[in-house]
C-alpha cells in the first residue's frame, strides 16, 4: 500500500453542522420527546404500538449511525447484536419474569461481547471485505438461533412475563412507552455527546482519512473497535426493548434482511446526522405501513415490497443525502 | 498525425501538464525525455484517453479526438506499450498475441503472427506459457509484439527497457530500430537519452509538465550540457 | 553515523518475495538540516519512506530515534514519539475547516477518548497546538476556511501543518512539491526553510532545482540501494550519480 491513495470516505454525507453547538442541536429532539411524553396517555392502542415500534427501531438505527455515519464503517451484520440482545432478554427471564435492570445489563452485555469478538476480527479488513465479514458473523449468529435448540429453533421463543423492577412493570403499556422514550432520548443524547467529544472527532477523522489519522498518532484500530462495541451494545438495548414489547423473539431478528433494512433507514434519513437516523426510521416504517394498506393503495398493497423498493431507488438516485439533505437544500441558509 | 495543443491535465488538484504542445508526425520517430515525476506518462495517458485533460486538445489527422476513450484511440492505429507492460497474465503467449490481431487502418497486415514470431524467437519457444510465467524481458517483448499485431501507424513505448538486463535491452532497441524501418511512427520514452536520440528523428524534453527543449535528435545530441541540466542533477 | 543524529537508519532492507525493494540503506537525519533523497524510477524511495513512517515493516535493519529503537513501533506510536509524515497525494480532511483539521491532528497528543462529555472543539491544548502549527505553516489567516476550498498549494501547506500539530521533531515529506507551479513552489520552499531550524527533515522529491536549493545533504538511491550521500556539490559532480541519471559515457 506504499504511496496508495488515502482512504477517504465516499459515503454521500450531508454536510455536518459544527458539533460544538450541542444545546442548539438538541432543541428540536428535546421538543419531540416532550410532545411524545405528554401525548402518551392519550394515544390509542394501535398508535401507541406503532410509536413504540418506531422508537425502538430508531434506537437500532442510531446505533448503526454511530458505525456508518460517524465512523464510516458499513456493517451488513448489525442485526446480530439486536437479535442477541432480544434473545438474551427472553432466555434470561424465568417463568416469573426477570429483573429489568439485570436483563438490560445481560442484553447489552451479550451484544457488546459478540460485538467485541466480531469487531476484533473484522476490523482487520476494509471496504467490501469488511462488509462481507460482518455479514458472515451475523449469519453465523442467525444459524445458531435458527438451527439449534438454544433459542427454540425457527419458531423462536415466548417471553412469559415482561421484565420489571419495582413499580416499573413493562407489562403496562404506558410504562413501556415511557421506558422506550427514555431509552431513545438517552441514546440520542449519548451519541450527541460522543459526536462533539474528542472520541467522536477522532471517529470523524477516521471516516474521512484513516491514513492521515494514523500518521498523526491515533491508534485507529482501537477507536474503530470501541465504536463497534458501543454500537453493538446500543443495538442490544434496542433488542431488549423489542423483546419486551413483542413478548416473543425469533431468528428473523438477526437476519440480513433486518441488517439491510436498518441500513436503508439511515441512508433514507441522511447519513452523518443523528436526526437523519430517526427521520429515516419514521419515514421507512410509515412508508411500509402506508404502502401495504389496501385502503390507501388498493391492490398495490400486496406488492408493497416492490413499491418500497422503487421508493428507495428513487431516493438513492435523486436524494442521495436523504431527508436531512433535502431539508438542508430547501432551507434558506442552504448547506454549509 | 497526432497533435497535442495546450494540454492541461490535473490529478485532483495537482496540476501535472501545464500547457503542453507537441506534434507526432506520421512515419516519424519522436523521443520524449525528462526525469520521472515530470509528466511524461501523464502526457501519454492524456493522448491515449485514459485521462481527460482539463483544457487543450488532442488531434488526430486534424480531427479533434480529445477525451476519446482509449479503445477508440487504439482503433485510430495507435499501439500502446505501457510502462509495466500490461500483458494478460492469465492468457498464454499465443493468446496474448492472437487476440490483438487486426489489420491496420490502411488494411495492411505487415505484422502477422509469423512476422512477430520471426522478430521475437524467444516468444516462439514459449507460446503455450502463461503470461505470468515469463521473465521481465519476455513480457516486454510480448507487450511490443502484441501492439505490433494491431498493425499500428504509431507505437508508443513507455520505458520499454526499464529493469531489464543489458542483453535484453539491446534486443529491444534492435526491435525498435526494425519497427522504425517499416515506417511506423514511434513515440519513445526511456531513461537512456543517448539511445533515444539515436533511434529518433525528433525529441522533446519535459520538465515539470512543460516542454522546455525540443528539436531534431541530431541537434539535441550536440547539446549534451542542455540535456544534462534537464535530465541529470 | 553521527552523534547528533535525531533519526538514525542502519541497514534498512525490505524484501517482497524475491525482490529487494530497498537494500541495506543507511542514513541519518539531523536537526537543522534538510536531507533529500533522490533517485530514478523504481529506486525504492516510496518503500523507504513507508518504512521510516511505520506503514510497512522492515525486513531487516534498524531505525532509532534519539538512540531509542523504533523499528518495531507501529505508525501511530511512532508519530507520537516524534515522527511526522506528509503524503504525496494530499490527505487533509476536505470537509472540515483548516483549524479543525489541525486541531484534530493535535488531538492525537492529548486524546482522552473516554471523556465523552467534553467537547473536542473546546480542548485548549489541541486548539493551542493547532494555532501554532497553522502559524508555522503560514496558514493562520485561513483558519476558518473549509479545507476542500483551498488552492492546491495551500492544501499541501495544510498537509505539512497537520504534521506539525503534534510537534514532531522529525518530518518525513513525500514529494511536497508535487503538481505545484513556480509561485507555490517558492512558498513551500520558504516554509521548509523556516521549519529547518527546529526539525530534522527528510525530503523525497523529483524537482531537482528545488532539491539543490534547499537540501543540506542529498542521498541518491538506485535500484533500492544508496549509491552516494553528501552535500549538493559533491553529489552534482559525483560520476556514479551522473551515470545513474544520464547513462554511462563509456558504453556509447
Amino acid at each position: 500500500m506504499s504511496g496508495a491513495a488515502p482512504m477517504t470516505s465516499s459515503l454521500p454525507l450531508a454536510p455536518a453542522a459544527p458539533a460544538a453547538r450541542l444545546s442548539r442541536g438538541l432543541l428540536a429532539p428535546a421538543l419531540a420527546v416532550a410532545v411524545l411524553a405528554v401525548a402518551a396517555p392519550f394515544l390509542g392502542g394501535y398508535a401507541s404500538d406503532l410509536v413504540v415500534k418506531v422508537m425502538i427501531l430508531a434506537i437500532f438505527a442510531l446505533s448503526l449511525e454511530l458505525l456508518v455515519g460517524m465512523t464510516g464503517l458499513v456493517s451488513l451484520g448489525h442485526a446480530a447484536f439486536y437479535g442477541i440482545g432480544a434473545y438474551a432478554t427472553v432466555l434470561g427471564s424465568g417463568a416469573e419474569g426477570g429483573n429489568l435492570l439485570a436483563l438490560l445489563v445481560l442484553a447489552m452485555g451479550s451484544a457488546a461481547l459478540y460485538a467485541l469478538v466480531v469487531g476484533a476480527l473484522s476490523l482487520r479488513t476494509r471496504g467490501v471485505y469488511f462488509i462481507m465479514v460482518t455479514l458472515a458473523f451475523a449469519q453465523m449468529a442467525f444459524f445458531v438461533f435458527h438451527d439449534t435448540k438454544v433459542g427454540g429453533g425457527s419458531d423462536g421463543i415466548y417471553l412469559y412475563v415482561r421484565p420489571s423492577i419495582g413499580p416499573v412493570d413493562l407489562e403496562n403499556r404506558l410504562v413501556l412507552f415511557y421506558v422506550v422514550l427514555a431509552a431513545l432520548a438517552g441514546t440520542y443524547g449519548l451519541l450527541a455527546l460522543i459526536r462533539r467529544s474528542r472520541f467522536g472527532a477522532a471517529l470523524a477523522g477516521i471516516r474521512v482519512s484513516e491514513q492521515r489519522m494514523r500518521a498523526v498518532g491515533f491508534p485507529t484500530y482501537f477507536y474503530k473497535l470501541a465504536a463497534f462495541v458501543i454500537a453493538g451494545a446500543l443495538a442490544g438495548l434496542a433488542g431488549f426493548l423489542v423483546a419486551s414489547r413483542d413478548g416473543v423473539v425469533n431468528p428473523e431478528l438477526l437476519s440480513w434482511h433486518n441488517s439491510g433494512e436498518v441500513l436503508l433507514m439511515i441512508i433514507l434519513g441522511g447519513l452523518g446526522h443523528l436526526r437523519g437516523a430517526v427521520l429515516g426510521t419514521v419515514a421507512f416504517t410509515l412508508l411500509k405501513e402506508l404502502l401495504s394498506t389496501h385502503a390507501l393503495v388498493g391492490p398495490l398493497a400486496d406488492h408493497w415490497q416492490l413499491s418500497l423498493g422503487l421508493v428507495i431507488i428513487g431516493f438513492v438516485a435523486w436524494l442521495p443525502r436523504g431527508l436531512v439533505g433535502l431539508v438542508q437544500r430547501l432551507s434558506p441558509e442552504g448547506s454549509r | 498525425m497526432i497533435e497535442a495543443r495546450d494540454l492541461n491535465t490535473y490529478y485532483g488538484d495537482s496540476h501535472i501538464l501545464r500547457g503542453v504542445d507537441a506534434q507526432l508526425p506520421g512515419a516519424t520517430a519522436v523521443g520524449l525525455l525528462g526525469r520521472n515525476g515530470m509528466g511524461k506518462t501523464t502526457f501519454i495517458r492524456t493522448l491515449m484517453g485514459y485521462v481527460r485533460p482539463a483544457s487543450g486538445q488532442v488531434l488526430a489527422d486534424g480531427r479533434d479526438v480529445t477525451g476519446w476513450a482509449p479503445e477508440k484511440m487504439a482503433r485510430l492505429g495507435i499501439g500502446y506499450v505501457p510502462e509495466g507492460r500490461g500483458i494478460f497474465p492469465n492468457l498464454s503467449v499465443r493468446e496474448n498475441l492472437v487476440m490483438a490481431a487486426r489489420a491496420g487502418i490502411d488494411g495492411r497486415r505487415d505484422w502477422s503472427f509469423e512476422r512477430v514470431m520471426a522478430t521475437f524467437p524467444r516468444l516462439g519457444e514459449r507460446l503455450s506459457h502463461g503470461g505470468q510465467q515469463l521473465s521481465g524481458g519476455e513480457q516486454q517483448m510480448l507487450s511490443i509484439g502484441r501492439a505490433l499485431m494491431t498493425n499500428p501507424r504509431l507505437m508508443i513505448l513507455d520505458e520499454a527497457t526499464e529493469g531489464l538486463a543489458p542483453l535484453v535491452v539491446a534486443e529491444i532497441w534492435r526491435v525498435i530500430a526494425e519497427i522504425r524501418a517499416t515506417g511506423i511512427a514511434t513515440l519513445i520514452v526511456d531513461r537512456d537519452w543517448r539511445k533515444v536520440l539515436h533511434h529518433t528523428d525528433r525529441a522533446m524534453v519535459m520538465e515539470k509538465g512543460r516542454i522546455t527543449l525540443a528539436g531534431g535528435s541530431a541537434e539535441l545530441l550536440a547539446q549534451p550540457e542542455a540535456l544534462a541540466q534537464r535530465l541529470g542533477v | 553515523m553521527s552523534a547528533d543524529a535525531l533519526l538514525q537508519v542502519d541497514g534498512l532492507t525490505r524484501r517482497f518475495g524475491g525482490l529487494v525493494a530497498v537494500g541495506n540503506v543507511s542514513l541519518d537525519l539531523r536537526v537543522g538540516e534538510v536531507h533529500a533523497v533522490i533517485g530514478t524510477n523504481g529506486a525504492g524511495k516510496s518503500t523507504l519512506i513507508n518504512m521510516l513512517s511505520g506503514e510497512i515493516p522492515a525486513s531487516d535493519g534498524r531505525i532509532s530515534l534519539q538512540g531509542g529503537d523504533i523499528t518495531a513501533l507501529p505508525q501511530p506510536r511512532r508519530a507520537l514519539a516524534g515522527v511526522g509524515r506528509s503524503y504525496q497525494r494530499t490527505t487533509v480532511f476536505a470537509e472540515f475547516t483548516v483549524l479543525e483539521n489541525c486541531r484534530l491532528a493535535a488531538q492525537a497528543a492529548t486524546p482522552r477518548p473516554w471523556a465523552f462529555w467534553e467537547s473536542a472543539a473546546r480542548c485548549a491544548a489541541s486548539n493551542q497546538a493547532a494555532r501554532e502549527a497553522l502559524e508555522a505553516a503560514g496558514l493562520a489567516g485561513e483558519a476558518q476556511r473549509i479545507a476542500g476550498t483551498l488552492s492546491h498549494g495551500a492544501k499541501r501547506q495544510l498537509e505539512v501543518a497537520m504534521c506539525l500539530a503534534t510537534r514532531p521533531r522529525v518530518l518525513l515529506l513525500d514529494e511536497p512539491l508535487a503538481g505545484m507551479g513556480a509561485e507555490e513552489t517558492e512558498r513551500m520552499l520558504a516554509l521548509l526553510a523556516r521549519l529547518k531550524a527546529g526539525h530534522a527533515i527528510l525530503l523525497v522529491e523529483h524537482d531537482m532545482d528545488a532539491v539543490f536549493r534547499i537540501a543540506d545533504r542529498i542521498t541518491v538511491m538506485v535500484n533500492g540501494t544508496v549509491i552516494a550521500t553528501g552535500d549538493p556539490e559533491s553529489i552534482r559532480t559525483n560520476p556514479e550519480v551522473r551515470t545513474a541519471y544520464l547513462g554511462d559515457e563509456a558504453a556509447h
